[in-house]
């Protein structure tokens, strides 16, 4: 199976993330790392490579940074990558991401793109729904399990109370959840063979964007400004001494819980 | 007046909740509220009126609940070219983000994801979207046309009913091309859970990486059966496989607003604090007194939640005899 995986370099969740003042995320100063969605979309693309004899070829978008994303995905055993950057690029919205990833995968014959549900930083899953939609293919959603049976992708998607198992013939776009396998970690032969792979790096001329539908000028949402939520007020904070059952029964008490 | 078009979702054959809480909101834009109602939900006519549709486009088709999705972004493409709302809002749900990701792409138009707030003045459509676990809100609008796409975050408005009555049904059939129906929905499970639902509970418990393995939840399932209450858990506690997704509070997973907020060994990473930073009580244990969560916590405990959380089953079993 051809099997395509997307990886996004996001700033590290333990640290604050910082808006600059066009309301981008400040990138620079900050620790990058691969978005933890994406590790279990790599390993699932690797164990489906391995169980029908194919190879994962890696996309991300993002600026020349974000090849450490794909360096990282070649090292847990990935074969190639594609890098998407281009200063044209920056800014884009959900739907101008979505049309960069879908030009450079378009024509690469995939069988299954596999992508994280929703990347730590942004959170809004809308790319790849969107990707599916313009190549015009199917997308399963929120995978807790995936499986191929006689060449068909079956998957079991989240619910509210349980899940729902889907099924659609290749090729297809699948999201994946956390958790549902182990990602692994890059073994020091993964990290030194992946200096000698592949990756092309492509601009939006080469993939035939039209200047107008991506980036800062296609972007079709508009941030007009931020500001600060209403924020609770700090309350009480006491050091556990034996006493904090006693104390925290007592507030289920006056909260009427109890 | 301008429409603007909600879609409907059910939920164990009622209509769901979201759908209820955008109602509400929607019937305070000044515009037509018109519900879409395709598959099961095409029965729901009276309810959706109770909470402020005004019309109702229905599609009883068995095609929408057959098949996954992509029929319902067919008909709400069909509609939408032929009708032109000004904003088609869906759920911040599974089946809503599903559907109107793809409408937005289809039609070519900007969406907004997981907005807390929405309002309308002549053309213009503005949403509120909290970012960086909901400690600022990013103010957005739309450019160029619409029919505009949001998703709406679960509990951002409280579902009351106070519609004008019945809506006007309006029976559709839009074209289902064969292509929309290729992916099979082979079948349904639920994953029964005791006690009251994670986002209907009045009291939530909720367990972090600092609980240090899945075995100990049994005190968390202990304490909130005490107090009536469910269990939840972190991104990190789920991604680690300790519990299963249906259990997840935060960004990706639930949005709860319960009454007490109990919570257990979790650091307070954004990605969880989006889903419950609306709770009216927050108590938390954690034994690093940096963790972000004690900023947020009407009572804070500093200390270790293998020995806090015993002493408060301990303390509630004698208040309540």
């Amino acid at each position: 199976m051809n099997v395509f995986v997307t990886v996004k370099q996001t700033p590290d969740p333990n640290a604050t993330p910082k808006l600059g003042d066009n309301h981008r995320l400040v990138r620079e100063g900050v620790e990058l790392v691969m978005d933890q969605g994406d590790e279990y979309g790599v390993e699932e693309g690797l164990q489906l490579a391995e169980k029908t004899g194919g190879q994962v070829t890696v996309v991300s978008m993002g600026p020349e940074k974000a090849n450490d994303a794909i360096r990282k995905a070649l090292s847990m055993g990935a074969e190639s990558g594609i890098l998407i950057t281009d200063p044209a690029l920056a800014g884009s919205d959900g739907l101008g991401t979505a049309r960069a990833i879908a030009a450079a995968v378009k024509d690469k014959g995939f069988d299954i793109l596999i992508c994280g549900t929703e990347s730590f930083d942004g959170s809004t899953g809308m790319v790849p729904p969107m990707v599916a939609e313009i190549l015009g293919i199917p997308h399963l959603s929120f995978a807790k399990k995936l499986d191929v049976e006689d060449g068909k992708i079956k998957v079991q998607r989240q619910t509210a109370d349980g899940y729902v198992t889907l099924e659609t013939e290749t090729p297809v776009v699948v999201t994946v959840t956390g958790g549902l396998n182990e990602p692994r970690y890059p073994t020091l032969k993964g990290i030194m063979g992946a200096k000698s792979k592949t990756v092309e790096t492509v601009d939006a001329a080469a993939l035939g964007l039209d200047a107008g539908a991506v980036g800062e000028g296609g972007a079709l949402v508009k941030v007009e400004s931020v500001e600060p939520a209403p924020q609770r007020a700090a309350g009480e904070i006491i050091t556990d001494e034996g006493q904090s059952g006693e104390r925290v029964a007592a507030l289920l008490v006056e909260l009427k819980v109890l | 007046m301008a429409e603007i078009w909600v879609h409907v979702e059910e939920d164990a054959g009622a209509v769901a909740p979201i759908t209820l809480e955008i109602l509400t909101k929607a019937r305070t834009l000044g515009v037509d509220v018109v519900a879409v109602a395709l598959g099961s939900a095409a029965g729901q006519t009276a309810k959706l009126g109770e909470y402020g549709a005004t019309k109702v486009l229905a599609d009883a088709r068995s095609d929408y609940t057959e098949f996954f999705s992509l029929p319902a972004v067919e008909a709400f493409v069909a509609l939408a070219l032929e009708r032109k709302p000004l904003a088609i809002i869906f759920g911040g749900s599974y089946d809503g983000r599903d559907i109107g990701c793809r409408v937005a792409a289809r039609l070519g138009v900007g969406m907004a994801a997981f907005a807390t707030d929405i309002s309308v003045e002549g053309e213009t459509v503005k949403v509120e979207v909290p970012i960086f676990g909901a400690t600022q809100v990013s103010k957005k609008s739309f450019a160029g046309s619409g029919p505009y796409v949001v998703t709406i975050r679960p509990k951002a408005f409280a579902a009351e009913a106070g519609g004008a009555g019945a809506p006007a049904v309006e029976e559709v059939s839009p074209e289902l091309p064969d292509s929309s129906k290729r992916v099979r929905i082979l079948d349904r499970s639920v994953e029964a859970s005791e006690g009251p639902k994670l986002e209907e509970a009045p009291v939530v418990v909720t367990g972090g990486r600092g609980m240090g393995g899945p075995e100990n939840f049994n005190i968390l399932q202990e304490l909130a059966g005490l107090l009536g209450g469910a269990v939840g858990a972190t991104r990190a506690v789920v991604d680690a496989g300790w519990m299963p997704y249906a259990m997840q509070v935060g960004q990706t997973g639930k949005t709860v607003k319960p009454n007490v907020y109990i919570a257990c060994g979790v650091s307070g990473a954004m990605q969880h604090t989006v889903g419950m930073k609306g709770s009216k009580n927050i108590i938390s244990i954690n034994k690093d007194e940096e963790a972000p969560i004690f900023k947020l916590s009407d009572l804070g405990i500093v200390g270790d939640v293998h020995k806090v959380v015993p002493q408060i089953i301990e303390a509630v079993k004698a208040k309540k005899g």
